[in-house]
């Protein structure tokens, strides 16, 4: 069977964004946007998910849920950091209980800069991030290690 | 008597755009009581005013949530108004009042989405947001920006809005006006609706009251509770009546958010026909010096912002009591008794925010 290239299955976890993002990501999947029609689905199962799209930064509250959704997604996967809260830490990097972007505890693919993201960002991050899954999917094929990036 | 287990429920799940936890005490298929533990979205932003110049500032308190953003930059800036004492151009309060129903407009028909979402109604979902895309249009012709607007300032707002253009968004609402009649109508008299919300999650007038619910949650059990009639912006000047319901269970949560939808639409109309010409902005300078606490109805209830100044450019002290913090504890109560597949409906009833909540 070939390899479905076009549709991710996406995740969505809230590290602890301001909520401007996530609806934005809701957006995308309703009738204006409506990324479901090309077969990219929200979905709540880390396991079912190719892509995990993250939103807020990180703390010490959710370093472990961020840690635990991305260990248990199959290979070959990829994160895209969605807003700037996700990229640095944003706005409020310099509160005492924001650690900072993603990158502190997962690997990010895709950095998707924004305050907030418009739906067009995300959608053009997702098609980014497709790129990525298709070359790490070919490392898979070729014997490689998914992770290691050049 | 049956065996108790423990069902965690988030802090990632399905139904829920953001992160709470809660376990859920349960009884067969019975939730007993639920144990709430937050904190996986705080940010500690309250601390921020040591760093940022109150002015600025405004940027952050939009932050504090992306739904009811404009609102919190509004209050934010009522109560720094209040500190200097400012006499902000009427203009630009009748601007603040139209942005605020516009953001209630979006923020219910947002709820409406994804209280379906939680029924498993999907079509009503997507109708839902399909026409709240029309409301963020007009937010962002007018302001810019489609969710978080930062168009509010200390001492007015950003930029005017002619009024040609004020009346294109009349114009907009009265062509969505039979569509969202029909989604209301599904709302409203729908038989499954109906059936998944009747009689499920009830609080009594008097638990509401006791527990501190807020906004639309104290609304439907009865209470005639409304920030906007205190006349902030410029709600002293326009005529409404708040929505109340007295069933108290979930459907009666819907039907006053469904009908302040056009008791929002209704204030846009009256503030456009009656905006006051003149300037929309004045120089603030100076700093504040003294305390004052702002009250808004956000989409959620009532919101306070309270701000502490010394006379410095950094205010010494910034709170925020959001309305899901507060109806938190109505909704345990309300969890009590219900069945395991109600509860994710139950959960959103109250339309949680927990960015707002946990700041
Ligand atoms: S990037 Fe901006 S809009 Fe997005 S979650 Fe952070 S503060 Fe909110």
């Amino acid at each position: 069977m070939a390899y479905m290239k076009r549709s991710p299955w996406i995740i969505h976890y809230d590290g602890s964004s301001c909520n401007g993002c996530d609806i934005e990501v809701l957006a995308c999947l309703t009738p204006l946007y409506d990324v479901e029609r090309f077969g990219i689905i929200n979905t709540g199962n880390p396991k079912h998910a190719d892509i995990f799209v993250v939103t807020g930064s990180v703390n010490e509250q959710n370093r472990q849920v961020i840690r635990n959704i991305y260990d248990q997604m199959p290979e070959p996967k990829v994160v895209a950091a969605l807003g700037i809260c996700a990229c640095s830490g944003g706005v409020f990097r310099e509160c005492y209980n924001v650690e900072g972007g993603m990158d502190q505890v997962i690997p990010v693919d895709v950095y998707i800069p924004g305050c907030p993201v418009r739906p067009e960002q995300i959608i053009d991050g997702v098609v980014r991030a497709l790129g990525v899954l298709e070359e790490k999917r070919a490392r898979m094929a070729a014997g490689e290690n998914a992770e290691v990036t050049a | 008597m049956s065996r108790q287990i423990v069902i965690p429920f988030g802090p990632q799940h399905p139904v829920l755009p953001e992160p709470i936890h809660l376990d859920l005490v349960m009884e067969d298929e019975r939730v007993v009581e639920a144990l709430p533990s937050i904190g996986y979205v705080h940010r500690g932003l309250e601390k921020l005013v040591e760093k940022r110049e109150y002015k600025d500032f405004v940027y952050i308190a939009e932050r504090i949530c992306g739904i009811c953003s404009f609102i919190h930059g509004m209050t934010y800036c009522h109560a720094v108004e209040g500190v200097m004492d400012l006499p902000v151009p009427p203009r630009a309060l009748y601007l603040r009042t139209v942005w605020s129903e516009l953001s209630r407009l979006h923020s219910h028909l947002l709820w409406l989405g994804l209280l379906a979402d939680s029924m498993g109604f999907e079509s009503l979902f997507m109708q839902a947001w399909r026409l709240r895309e029309h409301v963020l249009d007009d937010l962002e012709a007018t302001t810019g920006n489609r969710v978080i607007q930062g168009v509010c300032k200390v001492g007015g707002v950003r930029h005017d809005v002619d009024d040609r253009k004020l009346h294109e968004i009349l114009d907009g609402l009265d062509e969505i006006r039979p569509q969202l009649d029909d989604l209301v109508n599904v709302f409203v008299r729908d038989n499954s609706v109906r059936h998944r919300l009747g009689g499920l999650g009830v609080l009594t007038e008097q638990q509401a009251w006791e527990l501190g619910a807020v906004g639309p949650v104290l609304r439907a059990s009865g209470v005639a509770n409304d920030i906007r009639q205190t006349g902030y912006a410029a709600y002293d000047e326009l005529d409404f009546h708040p929505v109340v319901e007295t069933a108290g269970d979930c459907y009666a949560r819907t039907v006053v958010r469904a009908k302040e939808l056009f008791t929002s639409i209704d204030l846009i109309r009256q503030a456009v026909e009656t905006i006051p010409e003149g300037p929309v902005e004045m120089k603030v300078t100076g700093n504040p010096k003294g305390e004052f606490y702002a009250r808004s109805e956000q989409p959620r209830g009532e919101v306070v912002h309270y701000v502490k100044a010394n006379g410095t450019k950094n205010l010494v002290r910034f709170r925020v009591r959001t309305p899901t913090f507060t109806n938190i504890p109505p909704l345990l109560e309300a969890m009590k008794g219900i069945e395991l597949a109600d509860v994710p409906v139950v959960v959103l009833s109250i339309d949680p925010c927990i960015g707002c909540a946990e700041r």
